[in-house]
C-alpha cells in the first residue's frame, strides 16, 4: 500500500508541474517535460519487449516513427481528430510489429537483435524515399490533432494528455505483468525449452508481447508528432533504436519503472549539460559508461539496492 | 548500357572492399568475443579525421593513411584494454549501452577537436584524374582503392589461413574454450585483434574519405553496413565477411543505379519514380532479413 | 505385438529422422497401450533421446507416421501434443530457478487450462487464483514437495528438482508421460524415491480429481492419493539401470542404432538372444 501511495503521490506532483512552470514563467520547460515523458512512454514500450519479454529488440524506433507518421499522413488526408488518428497510429504500429515479429521470432540472440535492425533501417529507407511522406525533410503538421473536447494547442493540455496516456499504459502493462499471461513471460524468461515442454505456444506468447510494446511505441509517437509539430526521419533512424535501448538499460531492464528512468535521466541530463556545454553527448557517453561499468542493473537497480 | 553496368560494378566492388575493411575486424570481435561492438564506425570515423589532419600537416596523403592506421590501432589497444575487455562476459545490452556511449563519446570529440565542419581530404595529386581502362574512363584514385582493398584482402586471407596466429582466430571463432582450452592466449590475442580492426576501419576511413565527405556520424550509416555484410557472410568468418561484403556492395550499387531504370521499363513513370529508390536502398537489408530467417548462420558459418 | 486398436495409445510406423549422414532414427515401429509402463532401452547412441524428441515434437519426422489415441500427429508441434496429452521430461533438469518451486508447477498447471490467452486472463492477476494454487500445491505434495513449496527452484537439491520436473510433468495432466532418464545424476536415496514415485504412478495414481466447475472454473475434490486410478497414465521410461528398468517396467523395447530390434514383456525380452548379443551382454 505504501507504494501505491507514492506513486499517486508521484502522479499528482507530476500533474501539478505545468502549474508550478507557469507560475515562474518557464513555459518552455512544459515543453521539454511533455517530450520526457513521450520518450518515458516510448521507452516503456520497449522495456516491456525488452525486460519482459527477453527479446533484445533493436528497431524499435520503427514502430515510434510509424505511430508519428501515421498522425501525420492522416492529419495531410484531412483527419484531424486524434479519438480516430491516435487509435490507427497505434493500430499500424501494432500491424508492423506484428509482420515482423512473426518474421523475426524466428531467430535468436543476436540474430534477433540483427533482423529486428534490418528491418527498421527498411522502413527508414521506405519512409525517406517516399515523397508523399516527405523525404529526408520529413512531414509537418498543419498544427496539433483535435481532442474535443480537450484543446491539444494548449501546451499543458498536451501534456496532461500525455501524462494520463503514460500512467495508463504504465498501470496496464503491470496489470498484464502480473496476469496469468505475465507469468507465462516470466516463464519464458527463465527457461522456454520447460515453457514448450508443458505446452505453451512460446512463439505466439512472444508475439503478443512483442506487438503490445510497439503499440505503445506506436502512441509515444502520435504524441511526439503533436509536440514537435513534424514526423520525422530521424525518428526511424537507428540510433533512434539505440537511444530508446540506451535509456531501458540506463533506467533498469524489466524493472517496472525503468523505461521512465532512463528517458527522463537521460534527457534530464543532455538538457542540463546543454546549457553549460556545446557537447553534452560527450558527457552523456562518459555517464552511460560509468552506468555499465559500476551499475549493472540500472538507475531502478540502483535504487532498489539503496534500500 | 554496358559501359554504364561496366563502371557500376567497379563502383560496387570498390565500395564492397571497404565494407570489407571495416567488417573484417568486427566479425572477428562478434564471432570470437560474442561481443556486438556499435562502436567500429567510430573507428572508421576517428581514421578518417586522423587521415585528413595529418594528410593536411605533412602533405602526404601516405603519411596520412599511416598516421591513421597506427593512430587508431592504438585507441584500439587502448579501449579495448581499459573498456571492452569488461563487456566480454557481459550480456549484449550491456555491451550495447557501452559501444553506443562510446558513439556518443567519439562524435562530440571530434567535434571538440576539428569542429563542427566537414574536413577536406584531397585524393593524392597524382590519381585525380582518370585513366583509361578497356576502352572506358574511370577515375584513377578509385582503382587505386580496388587494388588496395584486394591487397588487403589477400593479405588478411593469407594472414588467417596460413598463419599460427591465424590458426588461434579461426579456433576462437568455432569454439573459443576449446581454443582457450589448447593454450591461446585469448586475451592477448583479442588486443591484437581489436588493434588490427580498428587499423583496418581506419584505412577505409581514409581511403574513403575524399569520395564521401569526412563529418561527424559518417560512421553510423556504414557501420550498419557492415553489419549487414557480417550477419549474411556468417558472424566470425573472413571469408564470409569478403563475400558479404562484394555482394551488399555491388547489389547496392548496381540497385541505386539501375532499378529506377528498369523499374520506368516495366511500370509506370509514377510508380518508378516513387518504388525504385526505395527498393533500391532497402534491397539489402531485404537480402539480410531473408538470409537471417532461412539461414540465420550465413554464408560461411565460422561456428561448427 | 498383438495389441488392439482399443488399447494402443501410440502408434509409431516406420518413423525416421537423420542428422546429416547419420540415421539416428532408422525405422521404429512401436506402440504404448493405455495405462503401461513401457521402458526404452538401449547401448548410448541408440536414438533413446531422439526417440522421445520426435515423440514430444522437439523434432519432426523425416518419413514416418504418429498416432496418439487415433489421431495423426505426424506434423503437430509441440504444444499441441502437449494439449492432446503427451508430456516430457527432460534428460538436463529444466526448471524456472528463479521461481518458487509452487509457482512452477503453477505455470504448468496454468499451461493445461488453456484459458491462459483469452482476453480476461490478461488482465486478473495470476496470483487471485486460489483453486489454480492449491492444485499446484497439491501437485507438490504428491512427489514429496508440499514443504519446499516457497523455496526458489534454483536453491532446492538436484533430487528435489527431478522431483519437481516430475510435477510439473504430471500437472499437466498427461495422458502419455515421456520421462528421459529421470534417475541420472542422483545418489541412491534419491533414485528410489523417485523410483518409488514412477512406480506409484501405475498403482493408483491418476490425475488429482478435479472436476470442471459451472462455469468452466474448477472445483477440486477433497483427497488426491485416496482417488481411484482411472487407468490412463500411460509412461514411456528412458532409463540405464537394469534393475529399476525391470522393477518398473510392463513391457520393455530394445533400440538398437536407431531401430527397436525387440519389444514385449520383461521376462521375453531377457531372454531374446538378439537382445543379448547387441546390448545386454553379460549384464542379465
Amino acid at each position: 500500500m505504501n507504494q501505491r501511495h507514492a506513486e499517486i503521490g508521484l502522479l499528482l506532483a507530476a500533474a501539478a508541474l505545468p502549474l508550478v512552470l507557469q507560475s515562474f514563467g518557464e513555459d518552455y520547460y512544459i515543453g521539454f517535460a511533455t517530450r520526457l515523458l513521450i520518450f518515458a512512454l516510448a521507452a516503456t514500450g520497449l522495456n516491456f519487449i525488452v525486460g519482459y519479454g527477453g527479446m533484445v529488440a533493436f528497431g524499435h524506433a520503427a514502430f515510434f516513427g510509424i505511430g508519428a507518421y501515421a498522425v501525420a499522413l492522416l492529419m495531410a488526408a484531412g483527419l484531424f481528430s486524434a479519438w480516430l488518428a491516435w487509435p490507427l497510429a497505434v493500430g499500424a504500429a501494432a500491424l508492423a510489429a506484428l509482420l515482423i515479429g512473426a518474421v523475426s521470432l524466428r531467430t535468436r540472440g543476436v540474430y534477433f537483435i540483427m533482423i529486428t535492425l534490418a528491418f527498421a533501417q527498411m522502413i527508414y529507407y521506405s519512409v525517406i524515399s517516399l515523397k508523399f511522406a516527405g523525404g529526408d525533410d520529413g512531414l509537418p503538421l498543419a498544427r496539433r490533432s483535435t481532442l474535443a473536447p480537450l484543446d491539444l494547442a494548449n501546451d499543458a493540455t498536451l501534456y496532461w494528455v500525455t501524462l494520463a496516456l503514460l500512467a495508463a499504459c504504465l498501470f496496464a502493462l503491470q496489470r498484464l505483468a502480473a496476469s496469468r499471461y505475465g507469468s507465462a513471460l516470466a516463464g519464458l524468461r527463465q527457461n522456454e525449452t520447460r515453457m514448450e515442454a508443458i505446452g505453451y505456444p512460446v512463439r505466439h506468447i512472444k508475439l503478443v508481447c512483442f506487438v503490445v510494446g510497439a503499440a505503445v511505441a506506436g502512441l509515444a509517437g502520435a504524441l511526439l508528432a503533436n509536440q514537435n509539430g513534424m514526423a520525422s526521419p530521424s525518428q526511424l533512424y537507428w540510433t533512434q533504436s539505440g537511444m530508446l535501448l540506451v535509456m531501458v538499460i540506463l533506467g533498469g531492464v524489466g524493472r517496472r519503472y525503468g523505461g521512465v528512468l532512463g528517458a527522463i535521466a537521460l534527457l534530464g541530463l543532455e538538457e542540463v549539460l546543454g546549457r553549460v556545454t556545446e557537447h553534452s553527448h560527450f558527457y552523456v557517453g562518459l555517464a552511460l559508461l560509468a552506468v555499465v561499468l559500476f551499475a549493472p542493473h540500472g538507475l531502478a537497480g540502483l535504487w532498489a539496492r539503496q534500500k | 548500357m554496358t559501359q554504364l553496368i561496366l563502371e557500376q560494378m567497379l563502383n560496387g566492388l570498390q565500395f564492397g572492399l571497404m565494407l570489407f575493411l571495416l567488417a573484417a575486424g568486427l566479425t572477428l570481435v562478434f564471432g570470437i568475443m560474442d561481443m556486438v561492438n556499435l562502436s567500429h564506425g567510430s573507428l572508421y570515423m576517428g581514421g578518417a579525421y586522423f587521415g585528413a589532419a595529418a594528410a593536411e600537416a605533412s602533405g602526404s596523403f601516405l603519411l596520412g593513411m599511416a598516421a591513421a592506421m597506427l593512430g587508431m590501432a592504438a585507441v584500439g589497444v587502448i579501449l579495448e584494454i581499459l573498456l571492452l575487455r569488461r563487456l566480454y562476459q557481459r550480456d549484449h545490452l550491456a555491451q550495447v549501452l557501452a559501444t553506443f556511449a562510446l558513439i556518443l563519446i567519439a562524435n562530440d570529440a571530434v567535434r571538440m577537436i576539428w569542429g563542427p565542419q566537414p574536413l577536406l581530404l584531397n585524393p593524392p595529386a597524382a590519381l585525380a584524374g582518370p585513366v583509361e581502362l578497356f576502352g572506358f574512363i574511370y577515375p584513377a584514385y578509385r582503382l587505386l582503392i580496388i587494388g588496395v582493398g584486394l591487397a588487403v584482402a589477400i593479405f588478411l586471407y593469407l594472414l588467417v589461413s596460413h598463419t599460427r596466429a591465424g590458426m588461434w582466430v579461426r579456433a576462437g571463432a568455432a569454439n573459443r574454450a576449446m581454443a582457450e582450452a589448447l593454450g591461446v592466449n585469448v586475451r592477448q590475442l583479442f588486443t591484437v585483434i581489436f588493434a588490427l580492426g580498428a587499423a583496418l576501419a581506419a584505412a577505409a576511413g581514409v581511403l574513403l574519405g575524399p569520395l564521401l565527405a569526412v563529418q561527424v556520424g559518417m560512421g553510423e550509416n556504414i557501420l550498419i553496413l557492415a553489419f549487414v555484410v557480417i550477419v549474411i557472410g556468417g558472424i566470425g568468418s573472413i571469408r564470409g565477411a569478403l563475400v558479404g561484403s562484394l555482394l551488399v556492395g555491388i547489389v547496392d550499387t548496381l540497385g541505386r543505379a539501375l532499378l529506377p531504370t528498369l523499374l520506368r521499363a516495366t511500370t509506370s513513370p509514377e510508380v518508378a519514380a516513387h518504388l525504385g529508390p526505395a527498393l533500391a536502398s532497402i534491397m539489402i537489408y531485404l537480402l539480410m532479413a531473408g538470409m537471417l530467417f532461412w539461414r540465420p548462420q550465413g554464408l560461411f558459418p565460422a561456428r561448427s | 505385438m498383438g495389441t488392439t486398436e482399443v488399447t494402443a495409445l501410440l502408434e509409431i510406423a516406420g518413423l525416421k529422422r537423420h542428422f546429416g549422414g547419420l540415421w539416428a532414427t532408422n525405422g521404429v515401429d512401436l506402440t504404448l497401450e493405455a495405462g503401461e509402463i513401457h521402458a526404452l532401452i538401449g547401448p548410448n547412441g541408440a536414438g533413446k533421446t531422439t526417440l522421445i524428441h520426435l515423440i514430444s515434437g522437439a523434432l519432426l519426422p523425416d518419413a514416418g507416421t504418429l498416432h496418439f489415441a487415433g489421431a495423426d500427429i505426424t506434423r503437430c508441434n509441440m504444444h499441441e501434443r502437449v494439449a492432446r496429452g503427451i508430456t516430457r521430461s527432460y534428460q538436463i533438469t529444466q526448471i524456472f530457478p528463479q521461481l518458487s518451486l509452487l509457482e512452477n508447477v503453477r505455470l504448468a498447471v496454468q499451461a493445461r487450462r488453456r484459458d491462459w490467452g483469452s482476453s480476461l486472463r490478461f488482465w486478473r492477476p495470476a496470483s487471485a487464483d486460489v483453486q489454480m494454487i492449491a492444485e499446484a500445491g497439491d501437485w507438490l505434495g504428491r512427489v514429496g514437495l508440499a514443504a519446499a513449496a516457497g523455496q526458489l527452484a534454483g536453491d532446492v537439491s538436484h533430487g528435489e528438482r527431478r522431483a519437481l520436473e516430475l510435477a510439473m510433468a504430471l500437472a499437466t495432466r498427461p495422458r502419455l508421460l515421456l520421462l528421459d532418464e529421470p534417475l541420472a545424476g542422483m545418489g541412491p536415496e534419491e533414485a528410489e524415491h523417485m523410483t518409488r514415485l514412477i512406480a506409484g504412478l501405475r498403482k493408483h495414481a491418476g490425475p488429482p480429481q478435479v472436476f470442471p466447475g459451472p462455469q468452466g472454473g474448477e472445483r477440486r475434490a477433497a483427497t488426491l492419493s485416496g482417488g481411484a486410478f482411472n487407468g490412463e497414465q500411460t509412461v514411456l521410461l528412458v532409463e540405464h539401470d537394469m534393475d529399476i528398468v525391470f522393477r518398473l517396467a510392463d513391457r520393455i523395447s530394445v533400440l538398437v542404432a536407431g531401430r527397436i530390434i525387440a519389444s514385449g514383456a520383461p521376462a521375453a525380452v531377457r531372454e531374446n538372444q538378439e537382445v543379448r548379443r547387441a546390448y545386454l551382454g553379460d549384464e542379465l
